[in-house]
């Protein structure tokens, strides 16, 4: 198992990503990680996994779900987890949400470790979970709430973030008036609020229709180059991941470990014209052939261990 | 919506449950004619709106007083209810203890332990709350607890992988969660508690409908009598609306399911 983590493809990074225009934001961190991006040097690392190892089951009978997990995320940077269906990436997040204790290696942040202890990211989940009692505006502050900052003090901003997000004339409406790309942006913005510099995101878009996801990740991609926090982004679709991210990590089946990390190579701002390039077709059908090889191999040991078992 | 249409929605499910009573009582007033039936047996609706409104001001302060008992009683065993419910959640291991308990506890009648209360503490308010909250507080503590029980999911994971502390999460989500539940839960307890008062005004009171009835019984006014249960039912649907008013005013949002089932592509 471990020949196929260490395989590291590494794509030469083009200059190209360094030249793209350094936009104004409001984050202040922004402009020293695309500072730092263009630079030679890397940004510091924000989240770092290390030899992370989860089971679940009973002590004789163990069913390893992560095994074995390392990678890392820079400051300002968007890196993404792909995986066949079943690779624990919801485990994963977790275990960086700190609701489970990792069986052995670290989660550091910010270079400490952080194995088991909540609070420290801003989160996104699949289906929005938007409070069903609280207007799109109350609903929005609620990370900033749960970490005792008054509401009083974020709706301002807030509201900024809303109108870019398309959500104004919203603001005073109850969550199931919206359709469900509106839900997904107001659950992004909310994510986006947080005082925790890291986003994790779980597959935010996978529930939405086809023609939606593409106009979210449009969406997410123009949102994100303007403020550029640290992202961890888990999806199954090769080009979303390939179409947002710095980086993609590849993972196995289960037990989950990286298969591989991919840089990606485009430059930024991006448009979703990259899509068509010969490039990152020529990624698109690398990665999807990885996918399926892991999928099938996964089906099969899971076939074998359910006549085993 | 607004509150035109509001009123002609309620306006047409409102109507054939009215012409059914008006049928009803159509009906009983033609029988009882009809049959000649003896009015201490059964009179007529006439008959019974006729003293009702010939003895209106002693039914008035019977009423009143039956009133506030009712509604000390109710605001009294809601809140204990609450209470409970919210220790009970909070603490999983006294829920595991107490529940069984407290479902086994449905068993005995409270009306059987009226005649006890008494004895214990007199004749005054104090047992007849005592009455009220017993038969109140059951549903609000169960439904509250079943509301805390059932809050949505991907919501609790939300405010775990955010940090949030168990204070916070009680507070923010599995509270209002609950509320639609609680106020079912308040709905039953409301027409409850306007039972449990006229039974303890039937064990021992100088005023109240209750005690209006035993004395009517021993004169075998049965006239009055129907017009005393036609205030306990009047009594109990004006606590029955005036919970769910308060549910419109407190409850906000779409009620359950704030977010679209999403179909899961996996």
């Amino acid at each position: 198992m471990n020949e196929r983590n260490s395989e590291d493809l590494r794509i030469q990074k083009t200059a190209a990503r360094a030249d793209g225009p350094v936009q104004t934001s409001q984050r202040k961190n922004a402009e020293t990680a695309a500072g730092t991006a263009s630079a030679a040097s890397p940004a510091p690392i924000k989240l770092e996994l290390s030899g992370v190892q989860k089971s679940f089951g009973s002590r004789r009978r163990p069913l390893p779900v992560i095994g074995g997990v390392s990678l890392q995320v820079r400051e300002g940077e968007f890196v993404s987890l792909i995986g066949p269906s079943g690779s624990g990436k919801s485990t994963l997040f977790h275990l960086i949400g700190g609701l489970l204790q990792p069986d052995s290696g670290e989660i550091r942040l910010d270079g400490r470790v952080i194995n088991g202890e909540r609070g420290h990211i801003g989160y996104m989940p699949q289906q929005p979970a938007l409070f069903p009692w609280r207007t799109i505006e109350e609903n929005v502050v609620l990370d900033r709430e749960v970490n005792g900052i008054p509401r009083r003090d974020t709706l301002d901003e807030a509201r900024r973030w809303m109108e870019r997000a398309g959500l104004s004339g919203f603001e005073r409406a109850y969550p199931h008036t919206l359709s469900g790309g509106m839900q997904q942006r107001a659950a992004f913005v909310r994510a986006l609020l947080s005082p925790h510099e890291l986003m994790c995101l779980d597959e935010p878009f996978s529930a939405l229709d086809a023609f939606t996801r593409s106009e979210m990740q449009t969406w997410l991609l123009d949102i994100w180059e303007e403020t550029r926090r640290s992202v961890l982004f888990v999806t199954h679709h090769i080009e979303e991941a390939l179409l947002l991210s710095d980086t993609v990590y590849v993972l196995s089946g289960r037990p989950s470990s990286v298969l591989r990390r991919i840089e990606v190579p485009f430059p930024r701002p991006r448009r979703e014209e990259i899509a068509e390039t010969p490039e990152f077709l020529a990624l698109r059908r690398e990665l999807t052939g990885l996918m399926k090889e892991e999928q099938r191999k996964s089906r099969a040991e899971n076939g074998g261990r359910a006549a085993r078992g | 919506m607004s509150f035109r249409t509001t009123l002609t929605r309620w306006f047409r499910s409102a109507w054939p449950p009215f012409v059914a009573v008006l049928f009803f009582l159509a009906l009983w007033e033609a029988a009882v004619r009809f049959f000649g039936v003896e009015s201490w047996i059964l009179p007529s609706p006439g008959v019974i709106a006729q003293e009702a409104s010939r003895s209106a001001d002693s039914l008035w302060m019977h009423t009143l007083s039956t009133l506030r008992l009712t509604l000390i009683g109710f605001v009294v065993g809601s809140a204990v209810g609450l209470l409970v419910a919210c220790l009970l959640h909070l603490l999983p291991l006294l829920k595991s203890a107490l529940y069984p308990l407290l479902i086994l506890s449905q068993n005995v009648p409270t009306i059987a332990l009226a005649p006890l209360l008494m004895i214990w503490f007199g004749f005054g308010l104090l047992p007849k709350i005592i009455v009220i909250t017993l038969v109140c507080f059951f549903p609000v503590a169960v439904s509250a607890m079943d509301g805390f029980a059932q809050t949505d999911r991907t919501m609790l994971n939300y405010m775990r992988m955010i940090g949030a502390k168990r204070i916070q999460i009680f507070r923010k989500l599995e509270f209002p969660h609950a509320l639609p539940s609680l106020f079912s839960g308040l709905r039953i307890a409301a027409t409850y508690s306007v039972m449990g008062a006229v039974i303890a005004e039937w064990i021992g009171a100088q005023k109240g409908i209750g005690y209006y009835m035993i004395l009517q019984k021993s004169a075998f006014r049965t006239d009055r009598i129907f017009a005393a249960i036609a205030i306990i039912v009047a009594l109990s649907l004006l606590l029955f609306l005036l919970v769910t008013l308060v549910e419109r005013l407190v409850v906000r949002g779409g009620r359950r399911g704030g977010h679209k089932e999403g179909g899961d592509p996996r």
